[in-house]
């Protein structure tokens, strides 16, 4: 799989670009900056893109916005952002593009693990998910005041949920909690049904759906 | 007012200084009587007006434009002659614009200087006058012994007269007395001079107070500031190399399977170190002042401390417009260090974090407040006295001005309300 780098870090661009050739990633171009990165997704079509949020010029948000950009004018490419902080608005906004490609925005020190990394970028470019923790935790405070149907859940649906909208797996998500498979797939089920959503197939939209309900946004 | 350091070189005694012969009485003679030039213009321009009423106001104005160079005057000859420093009056804004003119106009310290060169400087001059005379007739009647012989020789009198003695003792007691009406007209002079021709104290106290704000709120923000360069150079540099690092032993980790166990070890051990350095800068950094906070505002910041609270944090915010940097950077600090101390000592389950800007209840229009309300359901009994942290709290809420109140009785539940004014 093809996917290009836009990380202003020269540092941490050598490490990354190392990280995603173990992960089976043919590098197609580096870039420090936002403009770049919008010429080579505009040239190279990859599969992924991994963006440093905070660039040149402005050091704020440009990753954020050039992958908002990406999204729109090249949907087949996904998008992996890394930050020094997160912010769950900015996973809002880029979840509220839908498109095929998958979508993941990660505390920029969760590069350090690299086998988890790489899963993530593995997942993020077969067109799923991976939200830090962090994320899910800032979107699940978001949801409290009101009747909160989340308060139906169990703690460790709750687990679940949050395992769930960060993009694992059933497997993954088993691995984490030392549970069986089959009393992940029952406690997802559960939460659905809790939650009035109905169930979707693919990991993707079963983000995408549970993320909106967290969210808010219909 | 400052009398001139080393000016008089004798020290000012009561009757010694109304002597004739002494320094003081030169002195305030020669002030007195300098009062004279600066109100010649004035009583001339008050002659016009008053024998010519219709044409009599041009040079009436003439005299009133002339005011800021008649206060220069009479400054410098209260500084010359008294060492008397009269505090200058500072104007604000350009100097000849249509728009400075008007504003002197209206300041109340225009009209008092139009009242001391108007009324007192003629009076002034007519006290130096006065004191001139007195000093003048004084001498010529005490001396008259000696200069009679001059008259025509049918009005004298030769050899001693009553008449003679008499003006004698009267010139004397004039020369005695002049002194005195010299100093008292100088002391009554100066005293209102610093009442007209100074600023007024109140409307000067009130400027300080405006400008120690000025500089206090300068003084913080210049602070924060430095916080947030500090922050910028530590996310750039340190915590980017941290992170590669963590990087590169996690890639060594990985990709060198078949290492000797101890070597093994080490990198692992390395590994684990790395990440958490990252983690302490992490925490530090977000302590000098938060990235969040200056990109994505308040809200954004909150969320993620409220996220990261190891209880589930219940958290409203509603700002229609962002507060200035420092209050931002106070708030943030205030809800950060709350929460801090309910996990360390409230043993809650549970916290509710508030935020509102709205306008000051009661108060006039124009400042806005921004309130913070924190409850916890824990055991309560936080006592401002004791804890340094609320004594911390309440030191960062007092430098924006802002108010504290801590509710805690024992068994719970704590509400802390910090009441931080924006736009001053």
């Amino acid at each position: 799989m093809r996917a290009v780098i836009a990380e202003d870090s020269v540092l941490l661009r050598i490490g990354l670009v190392k990280v995603l050739e173990m992960a089976g990633f043919e590098v197609l171009a580096e870039t420090g900056d936002a403009e770049g990165l919008l010429a080579a997704v505009g040239e190279h079509r990859p599969e992924l893109a991994l963006v440093d949020v905070r660039m040149p010029p402005g050091f704020t948000d440009e990753g954020v916005r050039a992958a908002l950009m990406i999204r729109q004018e090249s949907p087949d490419t996904a998008v992996l952002l890394l930050s020094q902080y997160v912010e769950e608005r900015y996973a809002a906004d880029l979840l509220a593009t839908q498109t095929r490609a998958g979508i993941g925005y990660l505390l920029k020190q969760r590069v350090a693990d690299v086998e988890e990394f790489i899963d993530a970028l593995r997942r993020v470019a077969s067109g799923g998910t991976a939200l830090d923790p962090q994320v899910v935790a800032q979107l699940l405070l978001r949801r409290g005041g009101g009747p909160d149907p989340l308060g139906r859940l169990t703690p460790r649906e709750r687990e679940v949920l949050a395992l769930m909208a960060e993009g694992r797996s059933n497997a993954g998500i088993a691995a984490e909690l030392v549970v069986s498979e089959s009393a992940v797939a029952k406690h997802i089920n559960s939460i659905f049904t809790k939650l009035d959503l109905p169930p979707a197939d693919g990991d993707h939209r079963r983000v995408l759906a549970v993320l909106r309900f967290l969210d808010g946004t219909p | 007012m400052a009398i001139r350091g080393g000016a008089p070189r004798r020290t000012y005694t009561w009757i010694t200084a109304h002597a004739p012969w002494s320094a003081w009485a030169w002195r305030n003679t020669a002030f007195t009587a300098a009062a004279i030039p600066p109100a010649l213009p004035v009583l001339l321009g008050l002659t016009y007006a008053v024998t010519a009423p219709g044409t009599g106001t041009l040079p009436l104005l003439l005299v009133l434009a002339l005011c800021p160079l008649l206060t220069r005057l009479q400054r410098s000859r209260f500084w010359a002659l008294l060492g008397l420093d009269v505090p200058k009056v500072v104007h604000e804004g350009g100097r000849f614009t249509p728009r400075a003119l008007a504003r002197r106009l209206r300041s109340e310290s225009t009209w008092r200087q139009y009242g001391y060169h108007l009324l007192v400087s003629p009076l002034a001059a007519l006290a130096g006058a006065l004191v001139v005379l007195a000093w003048a007739f004084g001498t010529a009647a005490t001396c008259v012994y000696g200069w009679f012989w001059i008259l025509p020789a049918d009005t004298r009198t030769p050899g001693w007269t009553n008449e003679y003695d008499a003006i004698t003792a009267a010139g004397v007691l004039l020369l005695l007395a002049a002194p005195w009406l010299a100093a008292l007209f100088a002391r009554l002079d100066a005293v209102a001079a610093a009442a007209l021709l100074g600023p007024n104290r109140a409307r000067e106290l009130e400027r300080r107070v405006e400008d120690l704000a000025e500089s206090r709120a300068g003084v913080l923000d210049a602070a924060d500031l430095e916080r947030r360069r500090i922050e910028r150079d530590l996310h750039d540099g340190a915590q980017q190399r941290l992170v590669a690092l963590a990087m590169n032993l996690g890639i060594a980790r990985a990709t060198l399977p078949d290492l000797p166990p101890e070597a093994k070890a080490v990198i692992d051990e390395a590994h684990r170190e790395a990440k958490e350095a990252i983690e302490e800068l992490n925490s530090l950094v977000r302590g000098l002042h938060p990235a969040v906070l200056e990109d994505r505002g308040l809200d954004a910041a909150l969320s993620g401390i409220a996220a990261r609270a190891p209880f589930p944090v219940e958290l409203t915010v509603d700002i229609a417009a962002r507060p200035g940097a420092t209050v931002e950077a106070v708030a943030y600090f205030v809800v950060s260090e709350t929460l801090a101390n309910v996990a360390k000592h409230a043993g809650a389950d549970h916290c509710r974090v508030h935020v509102v800007r709205g306008p000051v209840p009661g108060g006039p229009g124009g400042g806005d407040l921004l309130r913070i309300t924190v409850t916890d359901d824990g055991v309560g009994g936080a006592d401002p006295a004791r804890g340094t942290g609320l004594v911390g709290l309440r030191k960062r809420v007092g430098s924006v001005d802002g108010t504290i109140m801590i509710e805690s009785p024992l068994g719970g539940p704590t509400v802390i309300t910090v009441e931080l004014p924006c736009g001053l």
